[in-house]
């Protein structure tokens, strides 16, 4: 085989012989050494030592080798960048060509050589070519624009290239524009902002007559294109829609998916009782259903699309639920995917017959396929009720053919089945205990001992099959153990009197024998529930628990939009969004479907989950504030997205900080604090329940204030410490996300107290997917000063590779207090009675047991001074100031009375409400 | 965009590698050979993600053919670009294998750098690509001026499926009606699910450009002309009109038309092309019927007896009838008698083959097998695979006919009778299978 050959004697590595046989006379030598170099090439070796030699033979009218040379050049020439501008000449020359198909080539290849020197070198030519009368190089100069912003993005911008790519999208020939629109869409995607694809109306007209006429791919990256669109109104999404849908017909299953992108996206805005929005809904679901017929591979991306589709839109397909049946040969990615489309398909209409075939399935050879069979047996059984009893049987059926992971896999859907509908199914029970010994997976097995646990009332000898379990205790798995550990406990609630052996020794198998933190704690509040209330512990552990949700495996309704909006594309493959699989700046981008469902940027509601500050907040509000005392309120997100703003524009506002002079700083945060129960302050110190320290100041735990969900992946929780007279915010940055995370950078929002970093953020080494990395970011409070409400609310925003991300988050006034805020004792007395009597506020503080001495000492560590103190009919009087850093004093009085746990504070200014929640917080410490 | 792609043998080693974008390196292709062709365990999706790098891959006999990407890529494309590649290697050198790959790796390069630009796909026609790819070189030097914008105006125009100027002494036109018909039964004979596919297939040789128009009974196109027609003769074409569910065409049919007509109106490539596919489940005639009797006796035993019957006019003739009768794991020895064709044991495939050459419409046939198993303690039931089965019968299952096939072309001397036209209808078994 000649062939053979060749791909063997480049491996000798016969550099030598290749270059005299380059340099040789003879045109067919030379180009049967130029194969064998191209040859050697592919399997990896390196023939970059031939460079000078190749180069030599591009001067030459065969195209063949002048292709074979032009292939060499392109993947050597970035390491040969002085070499390489040999060929420049050779590239110009053959653009001037009379043969377009030669023109083009040089055009193409050209773009393709990644050495700056030479793309200046390339300016004049692609000009020419973008205005060349053929369209065979138009086409190919539009995708070279693209090429040379790769490299050089400012060049390409510097030359007006972008200009002439926006003219071709006018131009005659349909493959012109199908590749400049390719090219325009690519560059925009690496600029979010720019209004580069500048979409209209006309533009978008042109783009519907050219996708009649292009070649397939063409009509791909038009489609794509025009999904980016939003139409002005109802009517021009229907008009596009009209025009776009006869490409459903079309034989590549690309231009259809991608033409469904396009109705799916442009279906949001059309109003749902319009006939037209009912015609179009079925005009979708043959070409959904024909994909099916398609090649393997291509099944399995239309599945992986119709399960988007399916959650979006179920009605389009809830009447071909016969087509996702799983066919005997269908390769196995195809049939995960397809049982998955068929429970969320499942309804009462068709249920009978969804189970017959899962059924059917749970007895074929592919362990997974088997065992997700099965589980969609359990999932159908919590989606429709009216189908569970006959789901139940069929379980247990299968468990009575003894096959190992059948059996187990059936425990764990049944554990769920109970959760959804208590009290119906305990009769079979007792074939599952039958099934006890064959559990050797700890999902199985820690969903058998919770069954066992729960329905220990009915269970003669749930004492002897929880006992058997125990005796391999150590060897379990975590799982197994927690739910040994409180089915045991749950037993012993039930049936207190036999089993109190048994409990007793899980008890110290888990905090005693155990080296589990989880294990050990859980243990331990068992322990001490049961020996101080076992009628709490009663309430608590046999609680009534919320049923388990019918579907909890849809994708989150956001992520959803977004993939809906990438249908046909890899994202809708993995089911994420580009940004978690992809690079740099492109598709980081979010895109949002249209229509007044899904509205803009707000739209994630604020404070879904709160965050774990607030909880602690409320639950120590319970019983340290006035009843009429309501939670925090949530971080609005709106005056977040306005705070983002001005962060953005601020340096003008320094100027305005500067004129804010103390003075009118002293009103405004007055006001402020007059406001009826302003809940933010008092709570912000709550924060701190129970870890502040006893002396030196108190400094809150951490708590998360940007949740991973919402930052892409970046969590970052943080506190506020002042050591040594510098107040840190003190981050834990925590990346949940795929990929790394690098360049991270920080910003404040002006801000009451004019909070500003001192530095810039530590983060040097980037941070890898579930990587944590501290951060301690010294503050100034030397920047620019707005009134913010809560007073002590601070906008930050962070900055790392993939986005910027906003949050806020409050911190204690307490690091505020300068260390010189020791006030002499006659300023003191004069200021005290200088000031004006509605300055004065006053306020009480319950239940606190420290002796005036003590209290006063423990303040002193947060740089709250105690000035002078008298005793008056058994009343301690502490006289106390603080000077907060933008050089505002707060004097106080502090009344103890010996005895009285409650403490009467009057403060002038503000301190209010500091001195309330301060207090709290020693209050919690004893 | 597609970042590179490279094709290996079926030992991991690279055949060819074209890499057109700066963020994929060398190592992907090693990438690819280590978590995927060497990969221990079955390989469970056709896209991988391999340190954020994404792969798409088809098998074709042993070759791999691998496309790569660092970008949210079209996935639908990608896919649909590298079966149109093996199309276009298929054209040029006939069947992908590894000795084919090698010895035409100068030509895989020059067609590779041509269909694809940047990761873009460009034209892959085969029919305009062989008009200027061709595995000599020089003959593109021979070009004229006006040839050469000939070419570029067919690669990159309207028609880029045909170029002009073709001419036949003879103009004929085949046209097969393929069909592949599914069956899910269950034992009691209830039809689960069952659909055709189907594909039109053409071979056109034909002078010029001719525009082409093909009618077949679909049943809207019917209805529609029986509305306006008499009222009897509607009647009379509706009972033999059938109901697509759905069909899609070769890019040369103006899908705008089919759409507002329903007229499928076109020029053809020249040669080999597959006009249309489309998906019936109404109405289908199935060709065979099984029905399966399965006993045990004991634990040792199985009885089997299967008959399956024909069930089309009695005139035509199915031929290639193959029935496969799954046998359990534990099967010792198999006894068969059967009143037509012949039947073995096959051990290595654990199933009875049951074979009959021809078989005419109306009749039934029948195979009893006793099956001896051996003793085990394998607690899994044996899973009962269903019964399948494959033929070939000389009508469409759907019950398609082609009404007419109407050629035009103004410009040249030859009129739409004087293009000889062969009509053929195959249907095929696709999976037929009986559950038992």
């Amino acid at each position: 085989m000649m062939c053979d050959f060749l791909f063997s004697l480049v491996c000798t590595g016969e550099i030598f012989e290749l270059k005299a046989e380059l340099n040789s006379d003879k045109k067919e030598k030379k180009k049967e050494a130029v194969k064998k170099v191209i040859a050697s090439m592919t399997v990896g070796k390196d023939v970059s030592a031939l460079f000078p030699d190749v180069v030599n033979c591009m001067q030459t009218d065969n195209l063949e080798l002048k292709k074979l040379v032009y292939l060499y050049l392109m993947n050597y020439a970035k390491s040969q960048p002085d070499m390489a501008i040999m060929a420049v000449n050779t590239f110009v020359k053959d653009c001037e060509d009379p043969n377009p198909l030669i023109r083009a080539l040089a055009v193409r290849t050209m773009g393709c050589i990644r050495v700056d020197k030479i793309t200046e070198y390339l300016c004049e030519p692609l000009r020419k070519c973008l205005k060349d009368e053929d369209p065979y190089v138009r086409k190919t100069a539009a995708v070279c624009v693209a090429k040379l912003h790769d490299i050089n993005a400012q060049l390409v911008e510097d030359q007006g290239f972008l200009d002439t790519l926006k003219d071709l999208i006018s131009d005659s020939n349909p493959m012109v524009v199908a590749n400049a629109v390719a090219a325009l869409s690519e560059i925009a995607e690496s600029h979010p902002n720019s209004n580069l694809l500048d979409l209209n109306p006309q533009t978008i007209n042109k783009l519907l007559t050219a996708l009649n006429e292009c070649t397939e791919w063409g009509q791909i990256f038009i489609l794509d294109c025009l999904a980016n669109y939003t139409p002005r109104d109802d009517r021009e999404s229907q008009s596009i829609c009209e025009r776009v849908t006869p490409r459903l017909s079309h034989a590549n299953s690309a231009v259809v998916l991608s033409a469904v992108k396009v109705l799916m996206k442009f279906m949001e805005m059309l109003p749902k009782d319009l006939d037209y929005y009912g015609t179009l809904l079925k005009k979708l679901a043959p070409p959904l259903v024909t994909l099916l017929s398609a090649e393997p591979e291509l099944q399995y991306v239309a599945l992986r699309n119709i399960n988007l589709i399916v959650q979006r839109r179920p009605e389009i397909l809830k009447h071909e639920m016969k087509v996702f049946f799983v066919k005997y040969n269908d390769p196995i990615y195809v049939k995960l995917e397809k049982l998955d489309i068929m429970i969320r398909l499942a309804s009462q209409a068709n249920i009978a017959q969804v189970l017959a075939e899962l059924k059917e399935y749970a007895t074929e050879v592919d362990v997974d396929f088997v065992r997700k069979a099965v589980r969609a047996i359990g999932r159908c059984a919590i989606k429709v009720e009216q189908s569970a009893e006959r789901c139940v049987s069929t379980l247990l059926d299968l468990i009575q053919t003894k096959v190992n992971y059948v059996v187990q896999e059936a425990i764990v859907v049944i554990k769920d089945i109970f959760r959804k509908y208590p009290n119906k199914y305990e009769s079979v029970i007792a074939t599952l205990c039958e099934n006890l010994d064959s559990l050797d997976e700890p999902e199985a097995r820690a969903a058998m001992i919770w069954i066992v646990g729960e329905y220990a009332e009915r269970i003669d000898n749930a004492d002897e099959l929880l006992e058997s379990f125990l005796e391999g205790f150590h060897d379990e798995s975590t799982q197994v153990q927690l739910q040994l550990l409180t089915a045991i406990v749950k037993l012993f609630l039930k049936k207190p009197t036999e089993t109190q052996e048994l409990v007793q020794q899980v008890l110290s198998l888990a905090t005693q024998d155990s080296d589990n933190p989880d294990l050990r704690d859980r243990g331990y509040i068992y322990w001490r529930l049961l020996s101080t209330d076992p009628v709490a512990a009663k309430e608590v552990v046999l609680a009534e628990k919320p049923l388990i949700s019918e579907e909890t495996d849809l994708i989150e309704p956001t992520l959803l939009e977004e993939l809906i909006c990438h249908i046909g594309t890899l994202a809708s493959v993995y089911h994420k969004p580009p940004s978690a699989f992809v690079e740099g700046s492109r598709g980081v981008q979010h895109k949002r479907l249209p229509g007044s469902s899904a509205a803009g940027v707000s739209e994630a509601p604020p404070a879904v989950i709160p965050s774990q500050g607030d909880l602690l907040g409320d639950l120590l509000n319970l019983d340290l504030t006035p009843p009429t005392t309501t939670g925090p309120p949530p971080p609005a997100s709106s005056g977040m997205q306005m705070g983002a703003m001005d962060l953005l524009g601020g340096g003008l506002d320094s100027l305005v900080g500067l004129l804010n002079t103390v003075l009118s700083e002293a009103v405004s945060l007055r006001s402020s604090f007059n406001v009826p129960v302003s809940g933010g302050l008092d709570d912000l110190f709550d924060l701190g329940g129970g870890v502040g320290m006893p002396m030196g100041v108190f400094n809150p735990p951490k708590t998360v204030w940007l949740p991973a969900m919402k930052a892409k992946g970046l969590e970052i929780s943080g506190t506020f410490v002042r050591r040594a007279g510098v107040i840190q915010m003190e981050m834990t940055l925590t990346n949940k996300a795929m990929s790394v995370m690098t360049d991270f950078a920080i910003q404040f929002n002006r801000n009451s107290f004019g909070l500003a970093p001192a530095g810039p953020l530590q983060v040097l080494t980037p941070l890898s997917p579930n990587q944590s990395i501290e951060a301690a970011l010294p503050l100034s409070t030397v920047g620019p000063v707005m009134k913010m409400e809560p007073l002590n609310n601070l906008q930050v925003a962070v900055k790392n590779n993939i986005d910027v991300f906003y949050f806020s988050c409050q911190y204690p006034i307490s690091m505020l207090f300068a260390e010189d805020g020791k006030m002499e004792r006659q300023v003191f007395l004069a200021t005290w009675k200088d000031i004006p009597n509605d300055n004065e506020s006053q306020f009480q503080i319950k239940d606190c047991h420290l002796n005036s001495d003590a209290a006063s000492n423990k303040l002193q560590g947060s740089n709250i001074f105690t000035i002078a103190k008298r005793t008056v009919e058994g009343q301690d009087m502490l006289y106390q100031s603080m000077k907060l850093t933008n050089g505002i004093w707060v004097l106080a009085e502090l009344r103890v009375q010996a005895g009285n746990p409650n403490y009467t504070v009057s403060t002038v200014l503000v301190v209010l409400a500091v001195f309330k929640s301060y207090f709290s917080n020693t209050n919690q410490n004893e | 965009m597609i970042g590179g792609l490279f094709i290996y043998n079926h030992k991991g080693e690279v055949l060819i590698s074209r890499v057109y974008r700066d963020d994929i390196g060398r190592n992907a292709v090693d990438a690819f050979r280590v978590n995927v062709i060497h990969a221990r365990q079955q390989v469970r999706s056709p896209v991988s993600n391999i340190a954020r790098t994404s792969f798409f891959h088809v098998k074709r006999s042993n070759i791999w053919l691998a496309a790569v990407t660092k970008q949210n890529v079209n996935a639908t494309m990608v896919f649909e670009f590298l079966y149109k590649m093996c199309d276009v290697m298929a054209a040029y050198f006939g069947k992908i294998s590894e000795e084919n790959v090698k010895n035409n790796f100068v030509l895989i390069y020059e067609l590779l750098d041509e269909i694809l630009d940047f990761g873009y796909p460009q034209n892959s026609e085969t029919g305009a690509l062989k008009t200027f790819i061709t595995q000599q070189g020089i003959k593109s030097q021979h070009h004229s001026k006006e040839e050469q914008s000939q070419i570029t105006s067919q690669v990159t125009g309207q028609i880029g499926w045909r170029r002009e100027g073709i001419k036949y002494r003879r103009n004929e036109l085949f046209l097969d009606v393929l069909e592949s018909v599914n069956l899910l039964m269950s034992p009691q004979g209830q039809v689960l699910s069952a659909h055709v596919s189907g594909r039109v297939v053409m071979k056109s040789y034909l002078s010029g450009m001719p525009e082409c128009k093909f009618g077949m009974n679909d049943k809207i196109v019917i209805d529609k002309q029986g509305k306006t027609g008499s009222t009897e003769d509607g009647a009379k074409s509706g009972k033999q009109s059938i109901a697509i569910d759905d069909c899609t065409f070769h890019q040369c049919v103006r899908l705008s038309k089919f759409d507002s007509e329903r007229s499928i109106s076109f020029i053809p490539p020249d040669g080999d092309y597959e006009l249309m596919r489309y998906r019936t489940t109404k109405d289908i005639i199935l060709p065979f019927r099984v029905i399966p009797l399965v006993r045990e006796v004991g634990r040792t035993k199985l009885e089997v007896k299967v008959v399956i019957k024909s069930n089309f006019k009695s005139s035509l003739l199915a031929q290639k009838i193959e029935v496969r009768i799954p046998t359990p794991l534990n099967t010792s020895g198999v006894q068969l008698i059967c009143m037509k064709g012949k039947a073995k044991y096959k051990a290595s495939e654990n199933a009875i083959v049951w074979k009959v050459k021809r078989m005419a419409g109306m009749k039934e046939s029948q195979i009893s097998a006793e099956i001896e198993l051996l003793p085990t303690n394998d607690k899994k039931k044996w899973a009962r695979p269903p019964i399948s089965m494959n033929f070939e019968v000389p009508f469409a299952p759907s019950g398609l006919k082609v009404r007419y096939l109407k050629v035009f072309e103004p410009k040249l001397n030859y009129s739409d009778h004087d293009v000889i036209k062969w009509v053929r209808y195959i249907g095929r078994s696709g999976i037929y299978e009986t559950r038992c």
